[in-house]
């Protein structure tokens, strides 16, 4: 009970922060909005999917994907800064569970994709996103959305205090997302690339969010992906066990990374 | 009854290259305040950090409150409150969203927690900046506000880590009022330093520590008559040089020592001003006029000096490497 409501208090002071510095939430928000347009109005004419509506009923999955791929980078970064300033320190010698400050953290980032991912699903409405799957199914969509932000956000836990410098997690974590970002089947299909690249980008789990998102969005799955393949028939099914593993293996070290940080 | 009883603590880093804390032992009697003096690197940190819970040491033992620091370290963190080495709020955050958010993760009703928010920023003269982000805080606001951040749940026994390093002599001047009235509420304070003036000012006994062990004990007084009190140094023309040397001893009563470059003779004197006096109408009587007089307060330096036979500088060079 009091640990919830420590949780609660950390996650609060997470919107708090975003409050205060209304600008982290809205470059957080004109980035990935930036990409829609960019991606709709650049490749958008020269990308013949085949597909009713055009290349941005498939370009969207890939950018909300893209965008909660990213939480990695804002938990490790915010968790590095309080470690440098001894923040870390102050809410250890607390009489509060060790566990709620990363709890309340990684809660407080999803919150954050929640208004990220609203204001980005209004623009690509505007310019021209039609989800056909129904509003359960669509709903549910931005569900596994979160939760893979979720899980990757706890990835970013450790890699946030395991880092010795706040500006390196930033590298770190760019160079971890992006090339599975763009190995996928987020922007352009799978089936131009090299055979083990290919490979690689079906299982990739980013792909396999896209596809399923795709198809709770009401498209089909199998854009740019090899049809049969195990990953691209289950796309949902194969990104939850994705996010289960991550969880269970991420959960108990970062937690155990933070009973001893700085030790 | 002791508050704090550190025994035998180990910290090794690096896998056993660098040592921390070396048997590292200290106690504090409840109500009363302990100076951890020491140079860079010499453990002051770890040790604090130890204490409330933050780190485990390799071996020892150590219990603060009555409850053993390793074994039941939550129970430690209902009855400490801890300033660390550099002040650790929220710099985004105003100073009253800070205290209120600790204020409730000590477990204080919202109500309650606004109220004892309000109460710490009135008694640190913050009640004017309370709605501004800390980052605009001067330094000295800053480890004010720290420090309340500590004094929510008014703590039975109270960590500083160097409260007032970096602070301006106002600052520290401030700080040191400060901490003189926390003491007068009761609460037993360990708190570490790196200038003997400051121990001297707030501590009712200092240790001394270097290289993670403690190296001397007791009260200031005791402190500076090992190191010798006060010294009178006196700098004057080559050629009165010898004449000099004999008329500081005189007065000193003790061996007066000579820096032939700078031409400063020194001696240790334990009547302060007097001995000055003197020493200045005797060279007076003797037809000499010193370019240069001082009394001068036993510095770190010189407490490390009679201590170790080395100084705290060769010290720091080394806690760099
Ligand atoms: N995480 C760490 N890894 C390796 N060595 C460390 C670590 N933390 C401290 N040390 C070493 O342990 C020794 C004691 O450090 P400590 O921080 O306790 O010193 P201190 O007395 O607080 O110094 P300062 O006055 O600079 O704050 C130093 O030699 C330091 O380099
Ligand atoms: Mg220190």
């Amino acid at each position: 009970m009091r640990n919830l409501q420590d949780i609660f208090i950390i996650t609060r002071r997470q919107i708090l922060l975003l409050v205060r510095v209304p600008e982290v939430l809205i470059f957080s928000t004109i980035q990935p909005v930036m990409f829609v347009l960019l991606f709709r109005f650049v490749f958008g004419g020269s990308i013949d999917t085949g597909q009713p509506g055009g290349y941005v009923q498939l370009l969207m999955p890939g950018i909300f994907v893209q965008t909660v791929a990213f939480t990695l980078a804002g938990t490790a970064s915010g968790l590095a800064e309080d470690m440098k300033k001894g923040l870390i320190d102050r809410f250890r010698s607390l009489p509060i569970s060790r566990s709620a400050l990363i709890i309340g953290r990684t809660l407080g980032d999803s919150l954050l994709n929640i208004v990220v991912l609203t204001v980005m699903g209004i623009t690509g409405y505007i310019v021209g996103w039609r989800p056909t799957g129904g509003v359960g199914n669509m709903l549910l969509g931005f569900l596994f959305l979160l939760l893979f932000g979720y899980a990757l956000s706890w990835v970013g836990v450790l890699v946030g205090l395991s880092a010795k410098d706040a500006r390196v997690v930033q590298n770190v974590s760019f160079i971890v997302t992006f090339p599975l970002t763009f190995l996928s089947n987020a922007f352009a299909p799978t089936t131009g690339m090299p055979r083990a690249l290919q490979y690689f980008a079906e299982w990739n789990p980013v792909s396999t969010m896209v596809a399923g998102c795709r198809s709770l969005f009401g498209l089909e799955t199998e854009f740019g992906a090899t049809a049969g393949s195990f990953p691209s028939e289950y796309p949902l099914i194969t990104s939850l066990a994705y996010m289960v593993i991550l969880m269970a293996i991420f959960i108990p070290l970062s937690a155990r990374k933070y009973a001893r940080a700085a030790n | 009854m002791k508050s704090i009883i550190a025994e035998d603590l180990v910290k090794t880093y690096d896998k056993g290259a660098v040592r921390a804390l070396d048997h590292l032992s200290l106690d504090v009697e409840e109500g009363t305040v302990l100076g951890v003096l020491g140079p860079n690197g010499a453990g002051k940190t770890t040790t604090v950090r130890i204490l409330a819970t933050l780190l485990n040491p390799d071996s020892g033992r150590a219990i603060v409150g009555g409850i053993d620091v390793i074994k039941h370290p939550e129970k430690v963190r209902e009855v400490i409150g801890l300033s660390g080495q550099y002040a650790a709020v929220d710099e985004i955050l105003t100073g009253w969203d800070n205290l209120v958010m600790f204020g409730q993760l000590y477990h204080l009703g919202k109500k309650q927690a606004v109220a004892r928010a309000e109460e710490l920023l009135e008694q640190f003269s913050l009640t004017e900046s309370a709605r501004r982000p800390i980052k605009t805080y001067s330094g000295g606001m800053r480890r004010r506000l720290d420090l309340a951040a500590s004094l929510i749940v008014k703590p039975k026994v109270l960590f500083l880590d160097e409260p007032t390093t970096g602070l301006d002599p106002r600052g520290r001047q401030e700080m040191w009022g400060v901490i003189q009235e926390l003491v007068k509420g009761g609460v037993t304070l360990l708190l570490t330093t790196q200038y003997l003036e400051e121990a001297d000012q707030l501590a009712d006994e200092i240790a001394v520590i270097d290289h993670g062990k403690v190296i001397a004990r007791g009260t200031s007084d005791a402190l500076k008559k090992q190191v010798g009190g006060e010294r009178l140094q006196i700098v004057v023309e080559q050629s009165h040089i010898a004449q000099t040397l004999e008329i500081v001893s005189r007065v000193s009563k003790n061996p007066a020592t000579l820096d032939e470059g700078m031409r400063l003779i020194s001696a240790p004197v334990s009547t302060g001003s007097a001995a000055l006096i003197e020493a200045l109408r005797e060279l007076d009587g003797a037809g000499i006029h010193p370019l240069d007089v001082s009394l001068k307060r036993p510095s770190l330096d010189d407490v490390f000096m009679s201590l170790t036979g080395h100084v705290a500088e060769e010290l720091k060079e080394e806690a760099k490497k």
